[in-house]
C-alpha cells in the first residue's frame, strides 16, 4: 500500500485538489470547505516535498496516466525544473490557507465562501497540472483550468470593479489560450505527437518550415499574455487591484510564474534553445521587452496611490527581471530567471499579504488610508517593509540573491547597458516601496487614538511565515542556487 | 407562452423522447456517436425546452437549481472516484484495466462510469447557465 502511494504521488498533486473541490461544493458552508482547502492544501506541499527529494535523488520521474504509454497517452514528468515550480505554487497554496480564513470572511459573503475555496481548490489543480505535465495539450488544459478558476475568484472582490477587471482578464486570457492552443496544433500538424519530449526529437527535422516558426510565435506570444510581458499587461493592475486580498497574494505569487515555467518549457525543452535563441532571434526580442516592462513597469508603480494597483505595476516590472534572465538562455541567466520566480513568488505574496492585512483593518487601501498605520499595526507595517527591502534586493533577503546572479549573467555577456537597467529599476522600486514606508511611518493616522489594533493572529502569521522564508532564502540560499542552477543545466543539456 | 395550446401539447409530447435519448446517446456512448457531453447537452436542452414553454419558475420547481449544484459536482466525484478506485486497486489514475477481474470488463465499466460523471455535470451545468442567464434582470424587475 505504501509502495502504491509513493508511486501515485505525482498525480495526486492534481487528483487531491480536483476531488477536494466538488467535495467543497456539496459541503455547502464556508468554515468546513475553507478546513478542506487547508487540509488538501497542506498535503499537496507535503507530496511535493516528498517528491522533491525524490527527484533529487533519483533524477526525473515519469507517471503514465490511464495505462497509454506516452507517446500516445498523457505523462506526467517531474524533474528538478519543475519540482521547483511546484514547491512553490504548493508552498503558498499552504500558508495562504493559513491567511485566507479570516480575509475571506471579511470579504466575501459567508454563503458564497464555500464556491471560492471550491474555486481556489481548481485554480491550484490547474497549476500544479500545468506543472507537471508532460503533454503539450494537457498543459493548454490545465492552464484553462486554472484560467477559468482564477477568473471567478477574482471577479468575487468587494468592489463593482472586480468584474469588469475580471472581464478584462477573461477576454485578455482567452486571447492567450487560444494562441497557445493555435501554437500547438501548428506543432502537432508539423510532428504528429503531443508529448513534449516526443516533439522535441521529432522537430529537428521540420524545424525550417514556416510552421514551426509560426508555431513558436503563438506560443511565445500567448504564454506572455498569461505572465503579462509588456506590452500583453494591461489586464494584469486592475486583476491584482480588485481581487479579495488572499486571491491577489495567491495569482501574484503563482499563476505568473506557471506561465512563465511553461514557457520556458516550451522554449528549452520543446523547440530547443539553439533553436529558439540560436536560428531565430527570439532572445533578442525579449531581452527588449523585458527591459521596457522593467522600466515601464517600476516608473508606473511610483505614481499609483492604490497600494495593491502599485504592487501588482511593480510585478509588471518584476516578471521583466525573470524574463531578462531567460532571455539570455544562458546557464547563469536561466538560474538567475528560476531562482527570481521562487524569490519573487515569496515575496509579492508576502506584500501582497501585507497589504491584505492593512485592508482588512482599514477597509480601503490608498496611500492616504494606511497613513500613520505603522504604529497601529506594527507587526503587518513591518513585514511589509522586510518584504519590500527584499523587493528591491536588499543583501540578506532573497531578492538580493535573484537580482546578484541576473547582473552576473548580465555582464557576463558584457551587456553593460542592462545592467544599468537593472540598477535603475531597482532604484525605482525603492521610490514606489519608500512611498508606502513613508506613509506608513512618517504621516499622522486618520484617526489618531494611538492604540494598537493588529490584523488577525492567522493573517500576520501567515505574512511573516513568507518573509521569514523571503529572508531564510538571502541568508542560506545556496539550496535554491544549487537547484535553479541544476535545472538549468538540465534545460540546456537537453535543447542543445 | 401559456396561451398557445399547440405548444404545450407538442412539448409535453417531445419531452420524454428526448430525456430518453439523451440516455440514450450516454449508455450507448461506447458502441455508437456520443457519448457523456452529448447525452448532457441532449438532457439540458430538454429541461430548457420546459422552460421556455412553461416558465422559469416551474422549470426551476421540477429541478431546483441547488439539486443541479450538487449533481454537478457529484459528476466530477464520479470522474475522478473511478480514476481513485483504479489507483486503489494498484493501478494508476484513470487506468481501466484494474477496475475489474479482467481488463476489458474493466474498460467497459471505467468508460461508462467516466462517460456518465461527465454527463451529470455537463447536464446540470449547461441547465445552471440557463438558468442564471434567464433569471438575468427579473430579480432587479422585482426589487
Amino acid at each position: 500500500m505504501i509502495t502504491q502511494f509513493l508511486s501515485q504521488m505525482p498525480v495526486l498533486l492534481v487528483v487531491l485538489p480536483l476531488l477536494a473541490a466538488p467535495v467543497c461544493v456539496i459541503v455547502h458552508r464556508a468554515a468546513p470547505a475553507w478546513f478542506i482547502y487547508a487540509l488538501i492544501s497542506w498535503a499537496c506541499f507535503a507530496i511535493a516535498f516528498l517528491l522533491f527529494v525524490q527527484v533529487r535523488i533519483g533524477g526525473p520521474i515519469s507517471y503514465i496516466l490511464g495505462g497509454w504509454p506516452p507517446p500516445f497517452g498523457i505523462e506526467l514528468r517531474l524533474d528538478a525544473l519543475n519540482m521547483l515550480v511546484v514547491l512553490l505554487v504548493t508552498g503558498i497554496a499552504a500558508i495562504a490557507s493559513i491567511y485566507a480564513r479570516a480575509s475571506i470572511a471579511a470579504e466575501i459573503p459567508r454563503e458564497r465562501a464555500y464556491l471560492f475555496y471550491a474555486a481556489l481548490l481548481l485554480c491550484l489543480c490547474g497549476l500544479l497540472g500545468i506543472s507537471i505535465t508532460g503533454d503539450a495539450f494537457n498543459l493548454f488544459v490545465f492552464l484553462e483550468i486554472s484560467s477559468l478558476s482564477s477568473y471567478s475568484l477574482i471577479a468575487m472582490g468587494a468592489k463593482r470593479r472586480a468584474l469588469l477587471s475580471a472581464f478584462q482578464y477573461l477576454i485578455m486570457g482567452t486571447i492567450g489560450g487560444t494562441f497557445l492552443l493555435i501554437g500547438i496544433g501548428f506543432l502537432y500538424m508539423m510532428t504528429g505527437s503531443l508529448n513534449m519530449a516526443d516533439i522535441a526529437d521529432r522537430l529537428p527535422a521540420v524545424s525550417d518550415t514556416r510552421t514551426v516558426e509560426a508555431g513558436l510565435a503563438f506560443i511565445v506570444i500567448g504564454l506572455s499574455l498569461k505572465f503579462a510581458l509588456f506590452p500583453l499587461h494591461i489586464w494584469l493592475p486592475n486583476a491584482y487591484t480588485y481581487a479579495p486580498s488572499a486571491v491577489s497574494a495567491f495569482i501574484a505569487a503563482t499563476a505568473t510564474k506557471v506561465a512563465v515555467y511553461a514557457l520556458i518549457r516550451f522554449l528549452f525543452t520543446v523547440f530547443g534553445a539553439a533553436y529558439a535563441f540560436g536560428q531565430l532571434p527570439l532572445g533578442e526580442v525579449l531581452m527588449v521587452l523585458a527591459v521596457v516592462a522593467m522600466l515601464s513597469g517600476s516608473v508606473a508603480a511610483i505614481f499609483q496611490t492604490d497600494v495593491k494597483r502599485l504592487l501588482a505595476w511593480s510585478s509588471v516590472a518584476q516578471m521583466g527581471y525573470i524574463v531578462l534572465g531567460l532571455s539570455m538562455a544562458s546557464a547563469t541567466g536561466l538560474t538567475a530567471a528560476l531562482a527570481h520566480i521562487v524569490n519573487h513568488g515569496i515575496i509579492k505574496g508576502a506584500l501582497f499579504m501585507a497589504a491584505g492585512a492593512l485592508f482588512w483593518r482599514m477597509r480601503a487601501i490608498s496611500i492616504n488610508d494606511v497613513a500613520g498605520l505603522g504604529r497601529r499595526m506594527p507587526l503587518t507595517a513591518a513585514a511589509f517593509v522586510v518584504a519590500g527591502l527584499a523587493l528591491i534586493g536588499v543583501p540578506a533577503t532573497g531578492g538580493f540573491i535573484s537580482k546578484w546572479l541576473l547582473l552576473e549573467a548580465v555582464m557576463e555577456d558584457a551587456h553593460y547597458g542592462l545592467a544599468a537597467a537593472i540598477l535603475v529599476s531597482s532604484l525605482l522600486s525603492v521610490i514606489y516601496i519608500g512611498r508606502v514606508v513613508e506613509a506608513l511611518y512618517f504621516r499622522d493616522p486618520a484617526d489618531n487614538d494611538g492604540k494598537t489594533a493588529e490584523a488577525p493572529v492567522s493573517m500576520v502569521a501567515a505574512t511573516w511565515v513568507l518573509v521569514g522564508a523571503s529572508v531564510a532564502l538571502g541568508l542560506y540560499a545556496s539550496p535554491l542556487v544549487e537547484t535553479a542552477e541544476r535545472a538549468a543545466a538540465g534545460l540546456l543539456g537537453s535543447g542543445a | 407562452m401559456r396561451e398557445h395550446t399547440v405548444l404545450r401539447v407538442v412539448v409535453k409530447l417531445l419531452i420524454a423522447p428526448i430525456l430518453i435519448f439523451a440516455l440514450y446517446v450516454q449508455f450507448h456512448g461506447d458502441y455508437s456517436p456520443g457519448g457523456g457531453f452529448q447525452a448532457g447537452v441532449i438532457f439540458a436542452a430538454a429541461i430548457i425546452l420546459y422552460a421556455l414553454i412553461f416558465g422559469l419558475a416551474e422549470a426551476r420547481r421540477a429541478v431546483p437549481p441547488g439539486v443541479l449544484r450538487v449533481i454537478g459536482a457529484l459528476g466530477v466525484l464520479l470522474y475522478a472516484g473511478t480514476g481513485v478506485y483504479a489507483m486503489l486497486s494498484g493501478g494508476n489514475f484513470l487506468d481501466y484495466d484494474y477496475l475489474a477481474h479482467d481488463a476489458v470488463h474493466g474498460q467497459h465499466y471505467g468508460l461508462l462510469l467516466v462517460e456518465f460523471g461527465v454527463g451529470l455535470t455537463v447536464s446540470s451545468v449547461i441547465t445552471s447557465v440557463f438558468y442564471v442567464f434567464a433569471g438575468r434582470g427579473r430579480r432587479r424587475e422585482q426589487s
